[in-house]
């Protein structure tokens, strides 16, 4: 087998606030009809790599349950397919991931059934199209140990990503783990091919090293660089995003949906898979209004959307107004209500005449680090009663009953945590 | 309840005119994502039919290919699944078609002796609605019937020439049918539904067939009303039959607006509709799109005006065009600034740039699967 794909899905996302604290990031709806990891799970099917393992740790029940067994993805086959890599006991006493290289040394047994060439080590909560032949290829041809897919970064967003330096063959120097002092701005991608014998010597000595934090930034590639390894960087022009704050979500959905978008979700040559509801097509009523947005299968429009992405099953009443927003799955808005900026999630019943992320943008008072932009987010499964008014970057939490409700106005910054 | 499912796929004998060129009825997409097949596949599916056989010979290309394995309605099974039940030469029958239904039924007698099934229900490829079943098998078998047919009673100012009308006795027993009279004799019309005992089926089968009775409502059904027990069980949702006339089928897919038929045959929970899934993105409606009273499918770019129409899925609408009172099926291309009203719009139709087309006053306009205009 030449390549076989391990996509890491077990990461929290805590910068998504409620959104993911009860489900795993790869999970998060995205783009009207699916879900994060739809990207790289089509990503591998559409370059060819039919044998996939989803190592899961983090709120795992919705991600399972979307995957399934692989049917959307044509990854119900004999002989490979997907296979859920959850944490588990052993004899040795093996227990919960302890990092990125920790959660691939547990399932080396895994691996080594398929005898692969190589392995694409992936993440499951990146918006981008990629074919991974190009860099199996490139891999291939440098005679590489190892290859990272990287791109060139803002400075001033270097921080945030694990950045490399180069000679001129592009052969990897150094590598910094989201350096305070940024050496460069060639930015990992989180996108690596190894060669599989190569990785599993690697996994096996940082496995037995106590001083490891047995993670491929921090500990891996950093020391097969002072040993003096092939390791390449392969650069990647296309779109990638990494989803992971609150603002960098609404911003990834609606610049997806824009007319002429840096992600084309409309190119039948490069088909984005999914877990599908059996629904209707969506329904635009007489005297509503749509424009700039993806309105999901089942949804019902009555009311006026703009600049906004309709989730399947979403309800939108007479009179409403949705500017700017992310409206997730099955959420029911009721009449004359007004809503801006604002992610709503799953299933969440929004009352009548509400007005949700007017006003002016004030400084969180729940969390600074997750809730620093105008966006305002509701919980999952939450219910606003009716004539509530929420300002600009609040949060009301999941599960939120029409009993939690003191006050019939939340004001910007503030929010309902329970 | 152990029943299997025969569902009849369509003849030449329908009135689709262009729509049904290059397809059999039961092919025909309705509702932007759905072929008419989709309702009774779903409601024997949902009904706990999981062994169902589908008689095709009218252009089946394209229902084999809706159909593939049946994965789509968990149809992909160890233990039944879903047949295609085609007309093949055997050393018995040189016949390349089916005469009748009872002729169909008779030529596929291995797929009903080999199901072990008790009870068989005869359905059509062509009827729009949403049904459970599992009432009407308990009704079937409570009232000791040979045969329960599926009626529906219908208000007045239905075209009763193009149903069987119904009569029946105090006890729901069917006592005559009128197939296709043009005299009105009842409001009760038969929906083309047979529920019939597996034993029963194969006696009257191997009695008439070989004698030339090939109809089994007319030549086994009706001159037996007095012999058999045959009883009605009405059905009092939405119904339609998709091929009795190109306007039955606009008007039939306009339904779809109508908040009552959405309801009722797409958001029972326990009771839906399933398709082959195509995987196309959310519908995006661009900046000077303007829809009102539509729906929009998965893979549909809006930039144009869409009014009271039905847009399949991946339907370009180019800046400047308006549709108004429309139907446009899957792929279908319009350039900008074209102005179409009241038209059906089949498959991979491409409307160059400013053209007009408009029906003449009620009339509906079909444009031809794959046609540049």
């Amino acid at each position: 087998m030449r390549a076989l794909g391990i996509i890491l899905a077990g990461g929290q996302g805590t910068r998504l606030g409620v959104i993911t604290n009860n489900l795993a990031k790869p999970a998060v709806p995205f783009g009207g009809k699916y879900r994060m990891i739809d990207f790289t799970l089509s990503n591998c099917v559409n370059s060819n790599i039919n044998t996939v393992g989803i190592v899961t740790q983090y709120m795992p029940h919705r991600l399972v349950e979307h995957l399934g067994i692989g049917k959307p993805w044509d990854l119900d086959i004999k002989g490979g397919g997907l296979h859920i890599l959850p944490p588990y006991l052993s004899r040795s006493g093996t227990s919960w991931y302890q990092g990125t290289a920790d959660a691939v040394y547990q399932n080396i047994e895994f691996i080594e059934r398929y005898k692969p060439d190589f392995v694409v080590l992936l993440s499951g909560d990146h918006v981008y199209k990629m074919d991974y032949n190009d860099i199996i290829d490139y891999h291939i041809e440098k005679g590489a140990d190892g290859t990272i897919a990287c791109m060139e970064v803002p400075v001033s967003e270097a921080h945030r990503f694990g950045i490399m330096v180069t000679d001129p063959f592009n052969r990897i120097i150094e590598f910094q783990e989201k350096p305070k002092e940024p050496k460069g701005t060639l930015a990992s991608l989180g996108i690596y091919v190894f060669k599989w014998n190569f990785l599993k010597d690697a996994l096996i000595r940082d496995a037995k090293d106590n001083t490891s934090e047995h993670d491929f930034g921090k500990n891996i590639i950093p020391k097969s660089l002072k040993e003096n390894n092939m390791l390449y960087a392969f650069n990647f022009e296309g779109y990638w995003r990494d989803v992971g704050t609150i603002e960098s979500y609404l911003d990834c959905n609606l610049e997806i949906i824009s007319p002429l978008p840096p992600l084309d979700l409309h190119d039948d040559s490069w088909k984005i898979y999914t877990q599908s509801e059996e629904l209707p097509p969506a329904f635009i009523a007489k005297g509503a209004s749509v424009v700039k947005s993806f309105v999901s299968e089942g949804s019902e429009i009555y009311g006026t959307v703009e600049n906004s992405v309709i989730f399947q099953g979403v309800t939108v009443s007479e009179g409403t107004y949705v500017k700017d927003s992310i409206i997730m799955n099955n959420v029911f808005i009721g009449k004359n209500s007004y809503i801006e900026k604002t992610i709503i999630a799953e299933n969440t019943v929004i009352g009548d005449s509400v007005e949700i992320g007017k006003g002016k943008f004030a400084e969180s008072k729940i969390d600074k680090k997750i809730y620093n932009s105008d966006i305002t987010v509701i919980g999952f499964n939450s219910k606003i009663k009716d004539r509530m008014i929420i300002g600009k970057n609040c949060v009301i939490d999941n599960e939120v009953d029409l009993n939690d409700y003191d006050l019939q106005e939340i004001k910007s910054g503030e929010g309902l945590v329970k | 309840m152990r029943v299997a499912g025969l569902i009849l796929s369509g003849s030449t004998k329908d009135n689709l005119d262009k729509l049904t060129l290059k397809r059999t009825s039961a092919a025909v997409p309705v509702f932007g994502k759905y072929r008419a097949i989709d309702f009774t596949l779903s409601n024997m599916v949902n009904s706990g039919i999981t062994n169902v056989g589908v008689f095709t010979q009218y252009n089946p290309r394209s229902l084999m290919d809706h159909l593939g394995s049946g994965k789509e309605w968990n149809l992909d099974r160890k233990r039944g699944g879903l047949f295609i039940l085609q007309p093949f030469i055997s050393p018995q029958s040189h016949k390349m078609y089916y005469e009748g239904t009872a002729d169909a039924l008779f030529q596929n007698l291995t797929f009903l002796r080999r199901s072990y099934e008790d009870f068989v229900l005869i359905g059509s490829g062509d009827h729009i609605y949403n049904i459970d079943f599992r009432p009407l098998f308990k009704y079937h078998v409570k009232n000791g019937a040979d045969i329960t047919l599926l009626t529906k009673t219908v208000e007045e100012g239905t075209s009763f020439s193009q149903y069987g009308q119904v009569i029946t006795d105090e006890n729901n027993r069917v006592t005559q049918i009128y197939e296709k009279d043009s005299k009105y004799h009842s409001n009760k019309i038969f929906l083309g539904v047979y529920f019939i005992n597996k034993a029963f089926l194969l006696e009257i089968l191997y009695a008439s067939v070989p004698n030339g009775k090939f109809d089994l409502l007319k030549d086994i059904i009706i001159p037996n009303l007095s012999r058999i027990r045959v009883f009605s069980y009405d059905f009092e949702g939405y119904w339609k039959n998709i091929k009795k006339s190109v306007e039955d089928y606009y008007n039939i897919n306009m339904d779809i607006l109508k908040e009552e038929v959405r309801k009722e045959l797409f958001y029972q929970p326990e009771r839906k509709i399933f398709t082959k899934l195509k995987d196309s993105a959310p519908p995006k409606i661009n900046v000077n799109a303007e829809i009102s009273n539509s729906i929009i499918s998965d893979g549909c770019i809006i930039n144009g005006v869409v009014r009271n129409s039905v847009l399949s899925r991946n339907v370009y609408v180019g800046a400047g065009s308006v549709i108004e009172d429309c139907i446009v099926l899957q792929e279908s291309y319009l350039e900008e600034g074209s102005i179409i009203r009241k038209t059906i719009i089949d498959k991979n139709v491409r409307i160059r740039s400013g053209k007009k087309l408009e029906g003449i006053g009620n009339e509906i306009n079909v444009i031809e699967k794959g046609a540049i205009l």
